[in-house]
């Protein structure tokens, strides 16, 4: 029983060592905005890879997402409401929950890892400590960049996302579930409300900012080799995809409420 | 060889650990001005750890490290960032960029600390990678170069600004008896050409004989040897003699 309680305070303390350990290091980044000009390379790279990088699997996905959405509200909804309201729930649903949701969850898994890997690979390969004694802070050229990208250009793509899911609904409604043009873009305009894709953008911009910091932090955190390497990708993988989805219960708690 | 004689670097009784294990156990050694000093000692004896405390990366727990006069445990940033760019290092794997290509690499510290023009770069990195006889890779990948011709571009990097100390961390792990000659003749060269203060971490015995002023043999965290390697060898130090047999450990 007492080893179980040990244990279980030595689990605590490094999950809190952890979390202030994070804290530390985001203090540190928003520390180093002062010297972004001497980043500026760096951050346009990061905008590209973040965002150009993954519009593509972003599209996909938010296409077929779209599509999916289309069918399940008119197979659900056929028997109790007109076919108009399926305009109104493919835009709601991909607005304020489907496109931040899945694409933060996607961008979790290709950007989180991505760079939880190859800020990793570098601090196994001794190229952070070569930073470090470049006099260039790894927080400042390496975080900061990653993090900016992730805060402007999620939320980006997830605009994008919500384009695509619409019109592929839309197109999805029409051609194979039989709704006319005209019912679904009256559903649309039935309760669409701008506040919606304010919620949408702040969700986006908070899950951008979570999934790069996190990835980051894990890559900065990594030790031993391969091993560590992938542990670090895991790691920022399942910690960013459920913050992401803890996040979003209290975001749509306060701005829907 | 020069004949300064003041420390550039110090340290006393200097302990570190990392969780249970207590790798510097009461260092004491002193570095002097503008000589090669060689570190010795086996694998894990802490002779990396003992260089990443001269950069800042690693705090020591308790002693005291001064390097030119600045006190490692109270130093402010800005001077920490301005004594390191006086510090060229070459890391054990080479540490270049992989993301980037030589030229890039060795202009790295000039773009991020000078107010250099995009040509006097080039100049830079041009004279810094003719001095390690690679002035034809500069658009290659660190990937595409030799373990040896990666040592020599990091040996570029590390002289690119012209610092006043250049730290190799076993600098010819890894590599072939002729490439390790090179990189030997490179040591001596940029000592004798840039006049600066060298450390050398390795276990290499005949680059040591080739290349040390002086020389601190460390075991068990601990510098058990220091003087120049004749003074050590005449002194019939137990641990030397167990360290060149292969018998420390």
């Amino acid at each position: 029983m007492t080893r179980m309680f040990a244990s279980l305070g030595a689990k605590l303390a490094v999950f809190f060592i952890q979390v202030f350990d994070m804290y530390r290091y985001l203090v540190q980044c928003i520390r180093e905005v002062r010297h972004l000009y001497l980043y500026r390379h760096q951050v346009i790279e990061q905008f590209y890879a973040v965002g150009v990088g993954s519009l593509p699997l972003v599209c996909l996905i938010s296409a077929f997402s779209g599509m999916a959405v289309a069918i399940q509200m008119a197979y659900q909804m056929e028997a109790y409401v007109p076919d108009y309201m399926v305009g109104s729930i493919v835009v709601r649903s991909v607005v304020l929950v489907l496109s931040p949701i899945l694409i933060g969850l996607v961008l979790a898994g290709r950007v989180g890892a991505g760079i939880a890997s190859e800020l990793g690979t570098m601090k196994v390969s001794e190229q952070v400590d070569a930073l470090t004694s470049m006099a260039v802070d790894p927080v400042g050229y390496l975080m900061l960049p990653r993090i900016l990208a992730g805060l402007v250009m999620v939320p980006i793509l997830i605009i994008f996302s919500s384009f695509i899911s619409i019109s592929a609904g839309f197109i999805m409604s029409v051609v194979k579930m039989h709704i006319t043009v005209d019912d679904f873009i009256k559903g649309m305009k039935l309760d669409f409300m701008i506040y919606d894709i304010f919620v949408g953008l702040v969700k986006s911009t908070v899950y951008g900012g979570v999934l790069t910091f996190v990835g980051s932090y894990m890559g900065l955190q990594t030790v031993g080799g391969a091993q560590g390497v992938g542990q670090s990708a895991t790691s920022a993988v399942v910690v960013s995809s459920a913050l992401i989805l803890i996040l979003d219960y209290f975001l749509t708690l306060a701005l829907l409420y | 060889m020069m004949e300064k004689k003041e420390s550039a670097i110090i340290f006393k009784n200097v302990h570190k650990s990392f969780g249970p294990l207590h790798v510097l156990q009461g260092l004491d050694l002193d570095i002097p001005f503008g000589q090669i000093t060689t570190i010795l000692g086996p694998s894990g004896c802490g002779k990396s750890v003992t260089l990443k405390h001269v950069i800042g990366i690693l705090q020591a727990d308790s002693g005291l490290i001064e390097v030119v006069g600045h006190d490692m445990s109270s130093i402010r940033q800005k001077e920490l960032i301005n004594l390191r760019k006086r510090i060229g290092v070459l890391f054990q794997s080479s540490a270049l960029f992989d993301s980037m290509t030589v030229k890039e690499n060795v202009a790295f510290g000039l773009r991020m600390h000078t107010k250099m023009t995009e040509a006097e770069i080039s100049e830079r990195v041009h004279v810094c990678l003719d001095a390690v006889k690679l002035a034809d890779t500069e658009e290659r990948m660190p990937v595409e170069l030799s373990g040896g011709m990666r040592k020599r571009a990091a040996l570029a990097r590390a002289i690119a600004m012209s610092p006043d100390f250049i730290l190799y961390d076993e600098p010819t792990t890894g590599l072939d008896p002729n490439t390790s000659n090179v990189v030997g003749e490179y040591i001596l060269k940029l000592q004798d050409e840039l006049d600066i203060t060298s450390v050398v971490v390795t276990h290499d015995m005949p680059l040591t004989r080739r290349i040390s002023d002086k020389v601190a043999l460390l075991f068990k965290g601990k510098a058990v040897a220091q003087g120049t390697l004749d003074d050590i060898e005449s002194s019939g130090n137990e641990a030397y003699q167990w360290f060149v047999d292969g018998r420390l450990g």
